[in-house]
């Protein structure tokens, strides 16, 4: 027992456990859609694009989440905007902003003497989230459950029946373009714990473990929840007793949930095939 | 309904106005698969029941989803008096199966539902009256029983007629229905035509895109052909009715095969 409190004594980890495990809990929910939507490209190239909106942030003294939040949107309306008329096509869109964002951030950052100031935004820090970045964490995952509930009926048909959502007068482009700026919001979160190469883990694989445990919406979004959050947690704890990197830890844990899923998946599945005749 | 979809597409039904008016000089994506349609004239009175006729790549299709404002097209095209998509709520519209992804996890109830979004608009949650016009349509499409099922676990059968259910409850004045006996079951063929009769009974009007020329005279009042994108001459001895459509110039088009 004294295991599990022990590490509670510090504030760093009492604010980080709690930080992983609302982050979790925004990126699996959104997740879900992601997966569902085919959209898992896109979290990934999100989190990439981040980059250099943190990294001019430094530099300009500003808040780093600001900074990655303003990219973030510019790079959501950007790939939905270029691709809105199928000239380009999406996944092309995506990889060519990717890329671009990406390396300007990397150039940015040789501009600054030391790399080192950077490796949390790559690789997550979350013993170093401050109480200002619990309030800003704590908001988006409360705005993404809010919108998510607000919002179900649409973003399930968009998902399955565009043509549908179209018959009716219901603009798909405005609700995936809703999406994105969520995508963009709870990537910055993500990036806090994970950093911004391993954030798209959590927005997909809770999520795609949850979908091979069940056909239910409601119950893929408690499942994706539950794995990102007791990955974070035990991420955390186990980076605490063996002073391994906490984000690698968090996502690999993600992984391992994943495998167990896809297990049980298999193991289910003979009778599931009955099931379904 | 306080936030509609679409704000001004709500429009209420012109007296005595057809339920399609339209001469469509022409329809369709360019380089799409989807063929486009040319100097179609159409005029469907308000309860008619009609059939579109033709081979694969006729554009039937082509034509109710210009109806249903889905495509862009040049020339006029006016539902209950009101041009395309200025009276969503009263025209229904049934995709071809395969424009759905079956594998989204939503059960059947939640399907049929979403036919009622377009009455309950941003923020609106499903009311009793809603509830009841969906399972009423489940009840009449004989799969009440499949309402918790999920959609991916039906059949090609039972997704049929839950799209179709969809549609019906909508409770539309209008159907646009695309292919729904393409490779269905006798059961579904019959419960179909079943609701086609029904609907008939509640006078509402019904276009819809078939392959299937023995059932035209007990099922239809009217019939359009259509080859390669343009209204065409019936074939000998087939089934006309109600005359609902004609190519605009006045003489209809040529089909390099058979019409159907």
């Amino acid at each position: 027992m004294n295991l599990l409190l022990d590490p509670l004594r510090f504030e760093f980890m009492r604010t980080g456990l709690l930080a992983a495990a609302l982050v979790g809990i925004a990126c699996a929910s959104l997740g879900v859609y992601v997966v569902l939507r085919r959209m898992a490209f896109i979290g990934d190239a999100l989190a990439h694009t981040i980059l250099p909106g943190v990294v001019g942030a430094y530099l300009l003294k500003v808040n780093l989440l600001l900074g990655a939040l303003v990219a973030g949107l510019l790079t959501a309306l950007g790939i939905g905007w270029f691709s809105r008329r199928g000239e380009v096509r999406e996944d092309t869109a995506i990889g060519i902003m990717f890329t671009g964002m990406f390396a300007l951030g990397i150039l940015m950052m040789s501009t600054v003497q030391s790399f080192r100031d950077f490796t949390h935004i790559l690789f997550g820090n979350i013993l170093g989230v401050t109480g200002d970045d619990l309030a800003l964490i704590t908001g988006v995952c409360v705005l993404i459950l809010v919108a998510l509930w607000l919002f179900s009926k649409e973003l399930e048909l968009t998902s399955y029946d565009p043509v549908h959502s179209e018959v009716i007068g219901l603009r798909t482009d405005w609700v995936r373009y809703g999406l994105l700026v969520l995508l963009a919001l709870t990537v910055i979160t993500g990036i806090q714990v994970v950093g911004v190469v391993l954030t798209s883990a959590l927005l997909i694989t809770p999520a795609a473990a949850a979908a091979l445990l069940t056909n239910r919406l409601s119950r893929m979004v408690l499942i994706a929840s539950a794995i990102a959050v007791g990955s974070g947690v035990a991420g955390l704890y186990l980076s605490y007793y063996f002073a391994i990197a906490s984000g690698a830890a968090i996502v690999l844990i993600c992984t391992l949930g994943f495998a167990v899923a896809w297990v049980i998946h298999q193991l289910r599945r003979p009778r599931g095939a009955e099931e379904a005749e | 309904m306080p936030f509609s979809y679409s704000a001004h597409h709500h429009a209420e039904a012109l007296p005595n106005a057809p339920a399609v008016s339209a001469s469509i000089r022409r329809a369709g994506y360019r380089g799409s698969p989807t063929p486009a349609i040319r100097n179609v004239g159409l005029n469907v009175p308000s309860g008619a029941r009609v059939a579109f006729v033709g081979p694969n790549g006729a554009g039937k299709s082509t034509v109710l989803k210009a109806i249903a404002g889905l495509i862009p097209h040049e020339g006029r095209i006016e539902v209950f008096g009101h041009a395309v998509n200025r009276c969503r709520h009263r025209a229904a519209y049934l995709p071809q199966r395969a424009e759905v992804d079956w594998r989204f996890p939503v059960s059947v109830e939640r399907l049929v539902m979403a036919g009622r979004y377009v009455h309950l608009g941003w923020f609106g949650r499903p009311g009793r009256a809603d509830h009841t016009a969906v399972a009423e349509a489940l009840e009449v499409l004989r799969i009440a029983d499949l309402a918790g099922r999920q959609i991916g676990d039906l059949s090609g059968g039972q997704q049929q007629r839950a799209l179709l259910a969809r549609a019906l409850a909508q409770q539309a004045d209008l159907l646009l229905l695309d292919e729904p006996l393409n490779a269905v079951d006798a059961a579904t063929r019959q419960v179909i035509a079943d609701v086609l009769d029904r609907v008939r009974a509640q006078g509402r009007t019904v276009l819809m895109a078939t392959h299937d020329l023995g059932r035209l005279e007990a099922d239809f009042d009217g019939a359009l052909y259509l080859c390669e994108g343009g209204v065409v001459p019936p074939p000998p001895g087939a089934f006309v009715g109600l005359t609902i459509g004609a190519p605009l110039s006045g003489e209809p088009g040529e089909c390099a095969e058979e019409a159907v």
